[in-house]
């Protein structure tokens, strides 16, 4: 699962307020090349929850993304490369997600986020 | 073949076996990626070279996602059978795959995603497989979740293969209750095996972009004005048991210009390629060929 996605999941379970962002748990994490599109990543910024993805791409040990950032560092190449680092080509292969607000654990094998919910929380 | 809906739940009915069939299938995979490529043609996304990131719910083996990944879309796949994603995985499909049931509401922040597609998926969703499930609540959750996750203006096409009448109403009318404007849109209506079912829907209010596409083979009320005027032109027949035996007729002529053009008419209506009609339609050959 990329941080992509991450960045757009939030827990679904009945009662559950604000269960963004979800909080990460790590057994394993790979790399895969993607090919490079500025032009994605312009589309995709406003969309994106900045803190939670520096938040997410520093568990899974991605320090270089700023804290804070402007709309005018998107001309900037050196900064889309690690954005698109960031967003595209960190996997979270093995591990879990975890919802901030119940603590309930989504469990991730082979890249795939099993996000089905018991019958008792829908 | 027999509804696999009224088989199993998705989750068991898409067992290893089944999903191993979406891999060596030749057909299937044909099926599958024509959907998917008229689908994204109904999302009518801006032509502008822009990825966009896109959901393909009930994805499955993807081979729908492969088509959005051909136009050079980012996509996430929601399917309820490990089994699918886990073919899926073998095929190294491009985006991302979440397990998950699309009858508990999509899981996913508001407003973040360019378009939806579906194939042959959500009349799964008027089953109802659990005594816990109730059809109507399901597609609900579905729809609304579904409204909140698209960005305004935003598209879903679903290919969806409904049971019957109420099945198609009830799917709808779910869809129009959660706020989404558009309607179904048919291709070769007059076909029964090309026939296909598209949901196309808008977030946002109606207004004539909104409007829903034509379908293919779709022309029109020809067709039911000619069966009307064929009814009225049938002579009522009065039995006669002393008439004279019917003698062979033996026209010359042949059917005819008109004829023939009305029988293309109907295979093209049927989805079928049919040479165009020319000057050279129906004429005689010379009497020395």
């Amino acid at each position: 699962m990329r941080l992509l996605t991450h960045n757009m999941l939030s827990s679904n379970i009945k009662g559950v307020t604000n269960g963004f962002p979800l909080r990460i748990e790590i057994e394993k994490v790979v790399e895969k090349q993607v090919d490079f599109n500025a032009d994605f990543l312009r589309n995709m910024f406003p969309k994106i929850e900045w803190k939670a993805l520096v938040g997410a791409a520093r568990t899974l040990g991605y320090v270089e993304l700023p804290e804070e950032v402007e709309p005018s560092r998107l001309d900037s190449e050196d900064f889309l490369r690690k954005f698109h680092h960031a967003l595209l080509e960190l996997h979270l292969e093995e591990g879990a997600l975890v919802c901030p607000e119940t603590g309930r654990r989504f469990p991730v094998s082979k890249g795939i986020p099993n996000m089905l919910l018991h019958e008792d929380e829908v | 073949m027999s509804r696999p809906e009224l088989q199993a739940p998705p989750e068991i009915f898409y067992n290893e076996e089944e999903a191993r069939k979406y891999t060596r299938n030749s057909r299937i995979m044909e099926i599958q990626s024509e959907l998917s490529h008229r689908a994204l043609e109904l999302l009518a996304l801006p032509e502008d070279g822009v990825p966009r990131l896109l959901l393909d719910i009930g994805c499955g083996s993807g081979l729908s996602g492969d088509t959005l990944s051909e136009s050079g879309h980012q996509w996430i796949g929601l399917d309820i059978s490990r089994s699918m994603l886990d073919v899926a995985l073998e095929n190294e499909v491009e985006g991302d795959l979440l397990i998950g049931d699309m009858g508990q509401g999509l899981g996913l922040r508001s407003g973040v995603i360019d378009g939806a597609i579906s194939i042959s998926a959500v009349q799964w969703l008027c089953n109802a497989d659990k005594s816990s499930h109730i059809p109507r609540l399901r597609l609900k959750a579905f729809f609304g979740s579904l409204y909140r996750c698209l960005a305004r203006g935003a598209r879903a096409a679903f290919q969806v293969y409904p049971e019957n009448l109420d099945q198609r109403e009830l799917i709808l009318s779910s869809a129009m209750r959660a706020g989404f404007a558009g309607g179904v849109v048919v291709d070769y209506p007059n076909s029964s095996k090309k026939r296909k079912e598209y949901l196309v829907l808008t977030c946002g209010p109606p207004s004539i972009s909104t409007s829903t596409p034509n379908g293919k083979g779709e022309d029109g009320e020809s067709s039911s004005d000619d069966d009307s005027e064929d009814e009225d032109n049938q002579t009522v027949s009065i039995s006669d048991r002393h008439r004279p035996k019917k003698k062979q007729k033996i026209t010359k002529k042949g059917k005819g210009r008109e004829w023939i053009i009305k029988k293309k008419e109907q295979m093209r209506k049927k989805g079928n390629v049919v040479p165009p009609d020319t000057k050279y339609t129906a004429r005689k050959r010379k009497a020395r060929f």
